[in-house]
C-alpha cells in the first residue's frame, strides 16, 4: 500500500463530506476559538473585578482602528477571490487577488505600527494598567496571527505555478483551507474592535 | 495541658466541628475498603477460575447476570448518600454559619514570605484602617495611626492566641504570595490569597499549642513556615491580652 | 510492495531522524518519553534522598555538585530549599508533559491509530515529524532551565503566580517550554483526529474500531480543547513577568515590607481556573490512553468479545465531556463560595461514576474467559487494582469537608501517583510488551518481564502506600524539610522506607531496559501475529513497512471477535472473512 494512497487529499470523505485539511482546519480554528476565549473570559475577569476601567475610546484611536476593520474586511474578500478563481481556472486571476489579499494584510500591520508607536510616544505600556496589558496581549497576538496568515500566503502565492500545474485539486483545498484561517482572524478582529476600542 | 500524641492516623481533633469532618474520613475509609476488598476478592476468583490451562474453553457469550449493574447503581446511591448526607452538610453548615458576632473574637491573619502576622482589634473591636502603601519594617501590617480605631490595635508575629471555647472569626490574607493558613488539630485550612480576604470561623475545645503549617507551596522558606496556636484558658488569655504593648496608642504614636 | 525498493534509497538520517513515517516517529517519540520518565525518575531520586535523611549530602553526587560539574543551583551539595522546589517543580512537569502524555499519546497513538484503522500512514504525515520535533525543543527549552542563573522552574509544576511571577527567570524559559509542547500536542491531535474520522479502512465504521482508537480519539478532543486556555494563561504569565502587566498581580503587594512598583488590578487566582481547565482534562489525556491499551490486552489474553463495548465506548466519551466540568475541585480551599463548591463536588461525584463502569465492563470481560498470564497481561491486570486505590482516595479529595484535612497533604500525591504510576505507567509496560514483537519482530524476555513485573508491583506500592499514610498522618506536601514539624518527625521512619522502596523500584527499572535492548538482538522471533488477535495492526508484514498494509484491508467484523463458536481458532481477524 503505498503512500500515495492517504486519501481524501483532494477528494472529499463521502461521510463527513469535508478533505482532510479542511476537518484540519476547522480543528485548528477550535483551538484558536478555545484560546481566544481564554484570553476573552480574562478580560471579562479583570475588567468586572477592576474598580474603575478607562472607556477605550479615550485612550485608543477609533478612526485608525474602524479604517483597520474596513481593511481586513475587504482582504477578506479578495481572499474569496482568490479561491474562486482558482475554482473557475484561472491562475492570473488567483495571483492578482492573493497579492491584494497580502497587501491588505501588510497595510493592516502598517496602521497598527502607527497606533503603537503613538501609544509608546504617550508613555502607554503593557505594564501601565491592565487595560493597555490586555490591549497590547490581544492585538498583539492578533498581530501574530496576521503574520503567520501573510507567511502561509505568500508561500502560496510563490509556490502557486508548480502546485497549480502539479495538483491542481489540492492546491484548491489548500487556499480554501487557508481562507477559512483569514477569515477567522477577521472575525477575531471584529470581536476585538468594538471590546477593545468601543465598550 | 496534655502533650498531643502523633503518629499514623488523624491529627487529634481538637475543634468543635472538626467531629463532622473526621466522621466522614473515617467513614468513606470504610467505605473505599469495603468495595476494594469485595471487588478485589471478586477480581481474584475470576482469574483463578477462568484461567488458561488444559480443556478450558473462553465463552463467546458475556455475563447476563444483572449483578454488576446492581452493584454499579449501589456504588451511586452510596456516593450521593457521602455527598448529600456527610460531605454537603458539614461544609455548608461550616461555611455558611458564622457565629454570632457579638460572641466572637475576630482577627486578621496575614500571611507573608515567611510568616504569619495576626492582626487584633483590640477592645473596640475594629481594626484599624490598613494600607499597603504604609507598610514598612516597622509597621508590618501597614496600620493607618491616624485612625483612632487603630489606637488599641495589637499584632502579634507567628504566635496565635486565643481562648478556649470561644468563636474565632479569623480573617484570612497575605501580603505577597498565596500561602494557605492551615491548623490540622483545628481542622482548618484556608488559602491566603493577596488582593482577597477569606473569613473562616472555629472554636477550640481544649486549650494547648498547636502548629500552623502554610499549607501551600510559598518559596524557599514554605517548609518553615510556621506558627503558634496558643490555645488559651479565658482568664490567662485575658492576661496575655492585657499584657500587650498598643503601639499605635497615640502618647507612643506621637513620640 | 514496490515501496520498498524505492525507500531503501533514502539515507539513514532521512529514514531514522527526519522520518515521516508514523512509526519511525511513534518509536522517536517512546524513546525520548522513556528518556525523560527516566530523567524525572532521577530527579525524584534526588529529592528522595533529602526527604529520607533530611539536610545531609547526597553521597557521591553531593561532591559532584560542590565541583562546578553541575548547573550552579545545585552547589551547595545537599538539596536546599531551593534546590527542592526546584527539582519538585521539574519532576512534575518532565513525568506529565515529557513522560506521559508523549508516551500514551505521542508514541503509542502514532505507532497504532494508523494500524488500527487501516491508514497508510497519519492524515499529515509532514505534519506529524513537525509535532515530533516540537517536542523535542521543548523538553531541550525545559531542560536548559537547569542552566539558568537560579535554576530551573521553582514555583510547582502548577506555577501558581504571584509566586511564579516572583521567581527566577527559569519560569521564563518553563513558560516558553510549556507553549511549544503545547503546540506539539495540538498539532498531534488535529493529525490524530482527522486520521481516525478520515482514514478508516473500507467497512471499519466507528463502532468496529478497537476501543484503543476511541480512546486516542477522545484524548486528542481533550488536548485540542483543554490546552489552548493554558497556552492564553501561559501568555498573559509571560507578559506578567516579561512586559511588567499585573494580569495575575492584585494591588497593593508587598515584599519583603517594600511596596512593589506595579499596576496592580489583577487577579491571582484567574491563573488557576484557566491551569486547572487544563490541567483537570489532562488527568485523563494520561488516564485514557492506558484504559485503551488496557482493554485490547486484556480482551486478548482472555480471548473472549469485550463485555459492552459501546458503554466502554460512551464511558469514554462522558469522562472526556465530563473532564471539563470539574477542575474547580483543585480550588475548594481558596475560599469559594457555597454554590460554586456544591457544583463541583457533585461533578466530582458524577465523573466518578464512567469510571466505576470502565472498572466493571473489564472485570467482567475477564468472568468466563480463558486467561493467558503473559507479561502484557499482568501489568494490564494489575492497573486494574491498582487503579482503583488511585479512583476511590479521589473520593476524600472530590468531597469539600474531607479535603480541609487532606488538601496539600501527601495524600494528594499518594492518590494521584496511584493513577499515574502504578496506573498509568503500567498500562504504558503493558503496551509496550505487548507490541514490542510487531516493532522488532521479536518478543521480549518473559521471564525477566515477569521479574520486572513483580518487583514493580512491589516496590511501587511500597513507594506509594506510605504516602497516603502519611497523609492521613497531617503530612504536607512540597515540604523539603519533613520532620521539621513535630507530627512529620514522629512519622519519619515512613520516609525512610519510602526511599528504599524507590530505590529497588529503580533497580528493577534496570532489568527493564536491559530486557528491552537486548531483546532487539537476542528475543524470540515471532510472526505477524504472535498474540493471535483480531485488530488491523497485526494484519501487516512485521515490522510493518512504511506503507503498512501489503494491501488495504476491508474490515469485516467487530475489533474483538474471540472463540467464535464453530472455529476451529479462537480468534477472527478484524479483516478475515468467516
Ligand atoms: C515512579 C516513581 C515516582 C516517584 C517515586 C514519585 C514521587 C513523588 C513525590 C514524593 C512527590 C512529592 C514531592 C513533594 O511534594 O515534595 C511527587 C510529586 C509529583 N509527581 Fe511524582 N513520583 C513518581 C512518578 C511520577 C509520575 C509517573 C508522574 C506523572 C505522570 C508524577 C507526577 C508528579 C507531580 C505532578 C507531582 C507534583 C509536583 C509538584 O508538587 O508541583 N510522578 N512525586
Ligand atoms: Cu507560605
Ligand atoms: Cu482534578
Amino acid at each position: 500500500m503505498s503512500l500515495d494512497l492517504i486519501k481524501y487529499i483532494e477528494e472529499p470523505h463521502p461521510l463527513t463530506g469535508i478533505t482532510n485539511s479542511k476537518l484540519a482546519m476547522w480543528l485548528f480554528l477550535a483551538t484558536e476559538v478555545m484560546l481566544f476565549g481564554g484570553l476573552f473570559s480574562a478580560y471579562i475577569i479583570l475588567r468586572v473585578g477592576a474598580p474603575d476601567w478607562p472607556h477605550g475610546s479615550e485612550y485608543l484611536n477609533v478612526p485608525l482602528a474602524t479604517a483597520n476593520t474596513m481593511v481586513l474586511i475587504i482582504s477578506s474578500v479578495t481572499m474569496v477571490m482568490s479561491w474562486a478563481s482558482l475554482a473557475m481556472k484561472s491562475l492570473p486571476k488567483f495571483k492578482f487577488y492573493m497579492t491584494m489579499t497580502i497587501l491588505l494584510a501588510c497595510v493592516f500591520l502598517v496602521i497598527k505600527y502607527i497606533e503603537y508607536s503613538h501609544k509608546f510616544h504617550l508613555e502607554l505600556y503593557p505594564s501601565t494598567n491592565n487595560f493597555f496589558g490586555i490591549y497590547f496581549t490581544l492585538t498583539g497576538l492578533h498581530g501574530l496571527h496576521i503574520i503567520g496568515g501573510i507567511l502561509v500566503n505568500t508561500y502560496f502565492l510563490l509556490t502557486a505555478n508548480k502546485s497549480w500545474a502539479e495538483h491542481p485539486k489540492m492546491f484548491t483545498g489548500r487556499i480554501e483551507a487557508a481562507g477559512l484561517y483569514w477569515h477567522f482572524v477577521d472575525l477575531v478582529w471584529i470581536f476585538l474592535f468594538p471590546v477593545l476600542y468601543l465598550l | 495541658m496534655e502533650k498531643l500524641q502523633y503518629g499514623i492516623g488523624l491529627m487529634p481533633d481538637l475543634s468543635t466541628h472538626g467531629h463532622g469532618i473526621d466522621q466522614l474520613i473515617y467513614f468513606l475509609h470504610g467505605f473505599m475498603l469495603l468495595l476494594f476488598v469485595g471487588w478485589g476478592i471478586f477480581l481474584a476468583y475470576t482469574l483463578i477460575r477462568f484461567r488458561a490451562r488444559a480443556g478450558h474453553k473462553a465463552n463467546y457469550e458475556s455475563l447476563k447476570s444483572k449483578l454488576p449493574k446492581y452493584a454499579e447503581v449501589a456504588v451511586v446511591a452510596f456516593e450521593v448518600f457521602l455527598l448529600v448526607g456527610l460531605s454537603m452538610p458539614v461544609w455548608n453548615s461550616y461555611k455558611s454559619d458564622p457565629p454570632d458576632e457579638k460572641e466572637a473574637l475576630r482577627v486578621r491573619v496575614v500571611g507573608q514570605q515567611f510568616a504569619w502576622y495576626i492582626h487584633y482589634a483590640g477592645e473596640d473591636k475594629k481594626f484599624g484602617r490598613t494600607d499597603s502603601k504604609l507598610i514598612s519594617d516597622f509597621n508590618p501590617l501597614g496600620i493607618d495611626s491616624k485612625d483612632p480605631a487603630s489606637e488599641d490595635d495589637f499584632y502579634s508575629l507567628r504566635n496565635f492566641n486565643l481562648p478556649v471555647g470561644k468563636p474565632i472569626i479569623a480573617e484570612i490574607t497575605s501580603k505577597d504570595v498565596i500561602h494557605s493558613f492551615g491548623v490540622p488539630v483545628l481542622r482548618v485550612k484556608q488559602d491566603a490569597t493577596p488582593g482577597i480576604t477569606v473569613p473562616i470561623w472555629f472554636t477550640a475545645k481544649e486549650t494547648g499549642e498547636f502548629e500552623i503549617i502554610c499549607s501551600q507551596l510559598c518559596g524557599i522558606g514554605h517548609s518553615t513556615m510556621g506558627g503558634k496556636v496558643h490555645v488559651q484558658k479565658p482568664e490567662d488569655f485575658k492576661k496575655w491580652w492585657d499584657e500587650q504593648e498598643r503601639p499605635y496608642k497615640k502618647s507612643t504614636a506621637s513620640l | 510492495m514496490s515501496q520498498d525498493h524505492h525507500h531503501q534509497e533514502l539515507g539513514f538520517i532521512q529514514k531514522y531522524i527526519f522520518s515521516v513515517d508514523h512509526k519511525v516517529i511513534g518509536v522517536q517519540y517512546g524513546v525520548t518519553a522513556l528518556i525523560f520518565l527516566f530523567l524525572g525518575f532521577c530527579m525524584m531520586m534526588l529529592m528522595r534522598w533529602q526527604l529520607a535523611y533530611p539536610g545531609e549530602e547526597v553521597p557521591i553526587l553531593g561532591g559532584l555538585l560542590g565541583s562546578g560539574w553541575l548547573p550552579d543551583f545545585m552547589s551547595a551539595g545537599d538539596v536546599d530549599a531551593s534546590t527542592y522546589n526546584t527539582l519538585g517543580a521539574m519532576h512534575g512537569t518532565v513525568m506529565i508533559f515529557l513522560g506521559v502524555v508523549p508516551l500514551g499519546v505521542g508514541a503509542f497513538g502514532n505507532y497504532l491509530v494508523p494500524l488500527q484503522v487501516g491508514a497508510p500512514d497519519m492524515a499529515f504525515p509532514k505534519l506529524n515529524a513537525a509535532s515530533y520535533w516540537t517536542y523535542f525543543a521543548g523538553g531541550v527549552v525545559m531542560m536548559l532551565g537547569f542552566f539558568m542563573p537560579g535554576g530551573a522552574a521553582n514555583s510547582g509544576w502548577t506555577s501558581y503566580p504571584p509566586l511564579s511571577i516572583f521567581a527566577s527567570n527559569g519560569q521564563t524559559v518553563w513558560l516558553v517550554g510549556m507553549v511549544l509542547l503545547i503546540t506539539s500536542s495540538l498539532l498531534g491531535s488535529v493529525n490524530i483526529i482527522v486520521t481516525i474520522i478520515q482514514l478508516r479502512a473500507p467497512g471499519l465504521s466507528f463502532f468496529k474500531l478497537p476501543f484503543f482508537v476511541w480512546a486516542q480519539l477522545v484524548t486528542s478532543f481533550i488536548l485540542l480543547l483543554a490546552f489552548p486556555p493554558l497556552e492564553a494563561a501561559g501568555v498573559l504569565q509571560l507578559m506578567d513577568r516579561v512586559a511588567g502587566t499585573s494580569f495575575f498581580l492584585p494591588t497593593g503587594l508587598v515584599q519583603s515590607n517594600m511596596p512593589l512598583e506595579i499596576a496592580g488590578g489583577g487577579n491571582s487566582l484567574l491563573w488557576q481556573h484557566l491551569f486547572w481547565f487544563l490541567a483537570h482534562p489532562e488527568v485523563y489525556v494520561l488516564i485514557l490512553p492506558a484504559i485503551g491499551i488496557v482493554t485490547e490486552i486484556v480482551v486478548n489474553n482472555t480471548r473472549k468479545p469485550l463485555y459492552g463495548y459501546k458503554t466502554l465506548v460512551y464511558s469514554g466519551i462522558f469522562l472526556g465531556f465530563m473532564s471539563f466540568l470539574v477542575w474547580a475541585h483543585h480550588m475548594f480551599m481558596t475560599g469559594m463560595g457555597e454554590t460554586m463548591s456544591d457544583f463541583f463536588q457533585v461533578t466530582t461525584m458524577i465523573i466518578s461514576i464512567p469510571s466505576v463502569v470502565v472498572l466493571t465492563v473489564l472485570i467482567i470481560t475477564l468472568w468466563g474467559g480463558s486467561i493467558r498470564f503473559n507479561v502484557p497481561m499482568l501489568f494490564a491486570v494489575a492497573f486494574l487494582p491498582m487503579f482503583a486505590i488511585g479512583g476511590l482516595t479521589g473520593l476524600p479529595l472530590g468531597l469539600t469537608a474531607s479535603d480541609i484535612y487532606f488538601h496539600d497533604t501527601y495524600y494528594v500525591i499518594g492518590h494521584f501517583h496511584y493513577v499515574v504510576a502504578p496506573g498509568t505507567l503500567f498500562a504504558l509496560f503493558a503496551g509496550i510488551y505487548y507490541w514490542y514483537p510487531k516493532v522488532v519482530g521479536r518478543k521480549m524476555s518473559s521471564f525477566w518481564g515477569k521479574i520486572h513485573f513483580w518487583g514493580s508491583l512491589i516496590s511501587i506500592n511500597l513507594v506509594f502506600f506510605p504516602m497516603l499514610l502519611q497523609g492521613i498522618s497531617g503530612l504536607n506536601r512540597r515540604m523539603y524539610d519533613p520532620t521539621f514539624y513535630e507530627h512529620g518527625a514522629s512519622i519519619q521512619s515512613l520516609n525512610v522506607i519510602i526511599s528504599y522502596a524507590a530505590w529497588a523500584l529503580g533497580l528493577v527499572q534496570l532489568i527493564f531496559i536491559l530486557n528491552f535492548f537486548l531483546s532487539i538482538k537476542f528475543g524470540k522471533k515471532v510472526g505477524d501475529n504472535p498474540w493471535q488477535a483480531t485488530t488491523l495492526e497485526w494484519a501487516t508484514p512485521t515490522p510493518p513497512p512504511h506503507g503498512n498494509f501489503l494491501s488495504e484491508p476491508t474490515v469485516y467484523h467487530g475489533p474483538y471477535e474471540y472463540s467464535v463458536p464453530g472455529r476451529t481458532e479462537d480468534y477472527l481477524p478484524q479483516h478475515v472473512q468467516a
